[in-house]
């Protein structure tokens, strides 16, 4: 805790199912060192008893309370006020693009869990593949509780969806972390199947390299490399089987 | 604009607030894209007219040397060194190079850009 505390004006969306969004504002003296998730949930106690928001954790784990924080998705729970704003300042609270608002700050996040479901999506992969191929991969030996396995970095956010240009025009397109999660899968187990679930139009190549994704993801998951590493497996598989006789051709060659 | 996906949220393609250098990138190759094909367009216009005898074809490139054409010519100009070098980050970002650099690539070739666009200036105007 600092000790002077701030007075900081929050304008927040409010939008009823289907109705119109408007902004309203509350005034809090609040401690810079505060997080906004606090912040929202005070205003929901003490001034406004109908603001709808989500969050279970508060501390980065769930992925419930992602939000726009001056127009940038953040997860709310970790986010000081004191980094987005000053003392005086305006904090503009929005929810989460690219998903339809239920209500105020709340998403409906039903279609991003079932792809994210349909991918395959494990919470819980052994050391190695846990972390990014890029990385040094942990052991059990140099892993905190010697376990040898740990959830991965992915909490289901949805933050790389709402700031993807992409997924902004396309409902089709599976998302950042969807396509992160098939990666991931894949380099747990290499079977085609993953491969072919992202190699579409509204899978690996809807994604216009922007690599917003990676730049807000609050966990490090860096969905824009994961998507870029599955392209090159397959531009190399296409490359390599210009160059592979055809099952036919197989077939002739071989000794009669 | 409606909250969730939908195709005319396209507007905000362009909208650079509260962005990082990525959608520059991104923003930057559709607005050149845009303008090459424009281009494409008013160039095809332009071959046309000049099937039209020897007039039509004096006429024309006296309008070319108007100072405000030599403008519209480097600004294509611009568009094709812009989307070409950016295209060239994106094409090798897509076979799995230089995918932890792309910040550091993309400035670099932007700066590249920028060299070759003052060099066009230059010579382009430098000659009256
Ligand atoms: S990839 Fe990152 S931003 Fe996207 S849902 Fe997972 S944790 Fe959230
Ligand atoms: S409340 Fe769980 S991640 Fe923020």
């Amino acid at each position: 805790m600092t000790e002077q505390l701030w007075q900081v004006h929050f304008k927040v969306h409010r939008q009823r199912t289907g109705g119109k969004p408007y902004v309203r504002t509350f005034t809090l003296d609040v401690d810079p060192e505060e997080y906004i998730l606090d912040a929202v949930e005070r205003i929901w106690a003490l001034h406004d008893r109908t603001l709808t928001y989500r969050h279970a954790c508060h501390h980065s784990t769930c992925g419930a309370c992602g939000m726009r924080v001056n127009g940038r998705e953040k997860l709310t729970c970790i986010t000081t006020i004191s980094s987005v704003t000053q003392n005086g300042g305006t904090v503009r609270i929005d929810p989460l693009r690219n998903f339809p608002v239920v209500s105020d700050l709340v998403v409906d996040m039903g279609n991003f869990f079932l792809r994210m479901d349909r991918s395959g999506f494990n919470s819980v992969a052994p050391l190695a593949a846990a972390c990014l191929p890029y990385e040094q991969p942990l052991t059990a030996e140099n892993s905190i509780d010697h376990e040898p396995e740990r959830l991965v970095d992915c909490i289901e956010c949805g933050l790389c969806i709402s700031v993807c240009p992409a997924a902004n025009t396309d409902k089709e397109y599976v998302g950042p972390a969807v396509l992160a999660s098939l990666h991931l899968m894949y380099v747990q187990n290499p079977t085609q199947e993953f491969i072919d679930q992202a190699d579409h139009h509204t899978g690996l190549w809807r994604c216009h390299s922007a690599y917003e994704c990676t730049e807000v993801c609050p966990s490090g998951v860096d969905p824009a490399w994961r998507i870029m590493d599955m392209r090159k497996k397959v531009m190399s598989d296409r490359i390599k089987s210009i160059f592979r006789p055809r099952s036919s051709e197989k077939k002739n060659a071989q000794p009669a | 604009m409606p909250n969730q996906p939908e195709a005319n949220n396209w507007p905000r393609w362009f909208d650079p607030r509260s962005r990082s250098l990525g959608t520059f990138g991104f923003i930057l190759n559709r607005v050149t894209a845009l303008g090459l094909t424009l281009y494409l367009l008013m160039h095809l216009i332009a071959l046309g007219q000049l099937a039209r005898g020897a007039d039509a074809y004096d006429g024309f490139i006296a309008l070319v040397k108007n100072p405000l054409f030599k403008l519209g010519e480097l600004l294509v100009i611009a568009a094709g060194v812009i989307h070409g070098l950016n295209g060239i980050r994106i094409a090798l970002n897509s076979f799995g190079i230089g995918v932890r650099c792309q910040k550091g690539t993309f400035i670099a070739l932007m700066l590249i850009a920028l060299f070759i666009i003052a060099f066009f200036t230059f010579k382009m105007f430098s000659e009256g």
